[in-house]
């Protein structure tokens, strides 16, 4: 290549580290739950299932431009589909897996009819959805009504052989849907997902295929939530509609994305481990701690809508898992190619 | 049946007044307010409050509650919402969730979980009913509700059809970058448009308090059927959504009929398939589902 | 005084300048209009004098007082209208809506609904009909009237013969030769150059966003307008063509 043509990258020194980072997190979290206390290891699952929900979320919202405010739907699907299959005789840890295939299963003929409503239309349609879907859940007579039932089937575990096992099982969903996600934004579909979040009807005049892309964006977020709600319901075992189809769960998802920074990658984690702090730190404050919640949003929506790392992504540049490419412009190729402050400096051409 | 009928189309004049604040502020604003249906909640508990604190009747109350509410529209468009459409189409979506969860909550907080109702400030008027031919009877409370909806519905229409502030909003709510240019405060016409929107909700939340119970979290269902009425109905014109707020009562009626949980599904149920028809035939939006022109581009 | 005075305007859409650093004045009475090919930002030019464009650069003097900041709607209340190209009508309203608007700010004067009328005799029978059914003349003339409707001490009209047919645009321009005549003063954009040179006292030909002639539309010959309008007197004044 001759120095005068710009440099494409896909990633930055700070990448290389963190990716390797990652996998040493990943590692250590594997190991952790011969380390923690009982209780710490079920509030680290719990934190997992946040990083799902907001991950997912933000794959639709900041990703596909499609804000939902009905994703309980998916979320008490995953644990009533999960209660059905193990009622019917499947491993129980089998029908939380399965159960999420069947939510992303389900998603699809929805995504033919939800994804023609636009914005606010969407938003609300999505949640009649969820509240449709409730109603109908408590038809079904396993469930009886909002009495509720149980994952039985999970008692014939040891309780630290559950405990550990869920928390696996929450962490290698988590991993597996965030390196999805991370596939799916870094490859051919990144660039169409990245146009049609800039500008839709731009992207579709050049060409992208933007309802195919929201679709597979829908579906994998069903997919992922309802995986998320399998999970939830495994570690609390007992299910009643009303709580797994609360738009309360919608809720933190809007939060941990709003504050973390949505559209960005590192954001929803960010938003995820903070909401996590909060909760662990102010969940007993009750509805206090939920007016907090609803406030965050308010102020982040209006005053920092980008999220923290969006804002810090556009302060410094800083970019940990990139998804998008870089182009670095020939004066820095030349002359700034050894030297890493001035990459720092580099105009930040690329958005994702 | 035909009593059932009766009692639909009434309950149907609810809908309409809780569904034409919303399809009002979006037309205009192009924002669907998330905490529509909490802030028609937060009505009723003011009424609520009026009424247990200092016996003041709801009907009375109303004339402190719905200045309020009026000041409450007006702070919402200028402090809120005009800030955050700024930042595009989907920020409003997220600012009126966030703002329906606060006033859900502080409800709660202030008011505790316990049911309540207005049906005990308004003597009998809560039970006593009219006998129509056919040994029909009909609740004087859903008369007055449905004669409402029709003065609330006229009375809009009139206003902005004739009076000069009535044109400068649709004027606004066409095109906001001319309207100024003519001479419009769109910033003006938009903060009074959500003082207006939030008086109908002021209406609407009075008529749920006084027609059933209510709790701090009752504010989603009323946000649901109001946006149902208002699809259903396709708000071009505001009498619109009164056929939609109709067709919802009846949809809830029949379904009840049908089975005991039913009420519910069947109104969901009926907005789907109202949903799926002009989905599958216009192809359009909600500015279509609404049968609103489509805004010319700037 | 001048009427209007405007000082290195710059206007951009974005990242694009579309209005680079234009100055000139008008006085009260007077006719000025503005040429150049399509892009030469004329039109960003009137919207920014009407308050639609928030400048980046530069002032705009209204009888003296800098007006760059006041925003669209009270700048019509202080005497400017903008006849908007496309003319941008409320096409859900009926012609008397449309122009009752114009009425907006409440300036005292003499136009009314009777007189746009009187005015625009095609706009009679079409009173009562939502302008998204007119044809372009009616449209147009709705358009002028409705910008009249807030008796403006200045008129911006923005090629209001866009889309008519030859016919309808004289009618156009021969009421317009009664207002020029009753003293309103008055900024035009004309693709129609010898149109343009014919009704106004000055001309300034814009291209790419800057003045590139301007002068009395008396003492100036159509081919130094036409030189000026596709950049060649740059060549001549021996500068290197962009």
């Amino acid at each position: 290549m001759s120095a005068a043509s710009p440099v494409i990258e896909r990633g930055t020194p700070a990448s290389r580290i963190s990716a390797i980072a990652v996998v040493v997190i990943i590692a250590l979290l594997a190991v952790a739950p011969h380390f923690l206390s009982a209780g710490a290891v079920d509030r680290m699952t719990a934190l997992f299932i946040y990083v799902i929900l907001a991950a997912m979320w933000n794959a639709l919202a900041g990703f596909g431009g499609l804000v939902s405010v009905g994703q309980q739907v998916f979320f008490g699907l995953g644990a009533y589909f999960a209660i059905r299959l193990a009622d019917a005789g499947l491993n129980p840890f089998a029908s939380l897996f399965v159960s999420a295939i069947i939510v992303g299963a389900i998603s699809w003929p929805m995504s033919l009819f939800m994804l023609r409503l636009r914005n606010g239309e969407f938003a609300i349609g999505m949640w009649v959805i969820a509240a449709l879907t409730h109603l109908l859940v408590n038809l079904d007579r396993l469930v009886q009504g909002e009495t509720g039932t149980s994952l039985i089937s999970l008692n014939v575990y040891d309780v630290g052989v559950r405990r550990a096992t869920i928390y696996w099982l929450a962490l290698a969903a988590m991993t597996a849907l965030l390196a999805m996600l991370f596939g799916l934004l870094r490859g051919s579909t990144g660039a169409a997902i990245r146009a049609i979040r800039d500008n839709e009807e731009a992207a579709a005049s050049v060409g992208v295929r933007v309802t195919g892309t929201k679709r597979l964006l829908f579906v994998l977020a069903a997919f992922g939530i309802g995986m998320a709600g399998a999970l939830w319901l495994a570690t609390s075992i007992t299910f009643q509609p009303k709580t797994y189809f609360s738009v309360q769960w919608t809720a933190y998802m809007i939060f941990m994305v709003l504050v973390g920074g949505i559209g960005t990658f590192e954001g929803a984690i960010l938003g995820a481990l903070l909401f996590f702090l909060i909760e662990t730190w102010f969940g007993g404050t009750g509805v206090w701690y939920l007016i907090g919640l609803g406030a965050t949003a308010v102020l982040f929506s209006l005053f920092l809508p980008r999220g923290l790392w969006g804002t810090l992504e556009e302060r410094f540049g800083l970019r940990l898992l990139p998804v998008g490419y870089r182009v670095r412009l020939p004066a820095d190729a030349v002359d700034g190619d050894t030297a890493p402050s001035t990459q720092q400096s580099t105009a930040q051409r690329e958005k994702a | 049946m035909s009593n059932q009928i009766v009692q639909g189309i009434l309950l149907g004049g609810y809908y309409a007044l809780i569904a034409c604040g919303l399809s009002f502020m979006f037309s205009v604003m192009r924002i669907i307010n998330l905490a529509h249906g909490s802030l028609a909640v937060f009505s009723a508990y003011s009424l609520w409050w009026l009424a247990s604190q200092f016996h003041i009747s709801p009907f009375v109350g109303l004339l402190i509650v719905l200045p309020l509410m009026a000041a409450i529209g007006w702070a919402l468009q200028r402090f809120l919402l005009e800030r955050s459409a700024r930042g595009g189409a989907l920020l409003p979506i997220l600012t009126t969730f966030g703002l329906a969860i606060v006033i859900d909550n502080l409800l709660f907080e202030q008011f505790g979980a316990d049911t309540r109702s207005l049906a005990p400030y308004i003597g009998s008027l809560s039970y006593d009913s009219w006998e129509w031919p056919g040994s029909i009877y009909v609740g004087k409370l859903a008369v007055i509700m449905f004669a409402a909806a029709v003065i609330l519905l006229g009375g809009l229409q009139l206003f902005l059809t004739r009076t000069r502030l009535g044109r400068s909003i649709r004027a606004t709510s066409e095109d906001p970058d001319t309207a100024g240019l003519v001479g419009v405060d769109a910033r003006r016409a938009n903060a009074l448009a959500a003082a207006i929107a939030m008086v109908t909700v002021g209406i609407a939340g009075a008529f749920l308090g006084m027609r059933a119970t209510f709790d701090p979290y009752a504010g989603t269902p009323q946000l649901l059927f109001a946006f149902e009425a208002a699809v259903i109905g396709g708000a071009g014109s505001l009498w619109g959504t009164l056929i939609g707020g109709i067709v919802l009562a009846l949809a809830q009626t029949f379904g009840a009929q049908i089975h005991p949980q039913g009420f519910l599904i069947g109104g969901h149920v009926a907005f789907l398939i109202v949903l799926f028809i002009r989905l599958s035939t216009s192809g359009l939006g909600l500015r279509g589902l609404l049968r609103l022109p489509v805004r010319k581009p700037a | 005084m001048s009427l209007l005075a405007v000082e290195n305007l710059v206007v951009r859409h974005g990242l694009l300048q579309a209005v680079r650093g234009v100055s000139f004045s008008i006085e009260r009475g007077q006719t000025l209009a503005l040429v150049g090919a399509n892009g030469a930002g004329k039109t960003t030019l009137l919207r920014a004098i009407a308050g639609a464009h928030q400048p980046t650069a530069g002032r705009v003097l209204w009888d003296g007082a800098d007006i760059t900041g006041v925003p669209s709607h009270k700048r019509v209340g202080m005497g400017v209208a903008l006849v908007p190209e496309g003319r941008k009508l409320f096409v859900q309203m009926t012609v008397e809506e449309n122009l009752l608007l114009g009425k907006t700010a409440g300036r005292p004067g003499d136009w009314s609904v009777e007189r746009v009328l009187d005015t625009f005799p095609n706009l009679k029978p079409r009173r009562h009909a939502k302008t998204g059914h007119l044809s372009g003349g009616e449209q147009q003339a709705t358009a002028i009237g409705r910008a009249l409707m807030s008796n403006p001490e200045l008129l911006l009209l923005d090629e209001v013969s866009l889309g008519l047919s030859p016919l309808v645009v004289d009618r156009v321009y021969a009421s317009l030769q009664g207002l020029i005549s009753s003293g309103t003063t008055i900024i035009l954009v004309e693709q129609d150059l010898n149109r343009a040179l014919s009704v106004s006292d000055k001309v300034i030909c814009m291209l790419e966003g800057r003045v590139a002639l301007e002068g009395p539309s008396k003492g100036i010959s159509r081919d130094e307008v036409t030189k000026a309008y596709f950049g060649l007197h740059r060549k001549s004044a021996a500068s290197v063509p962009a």
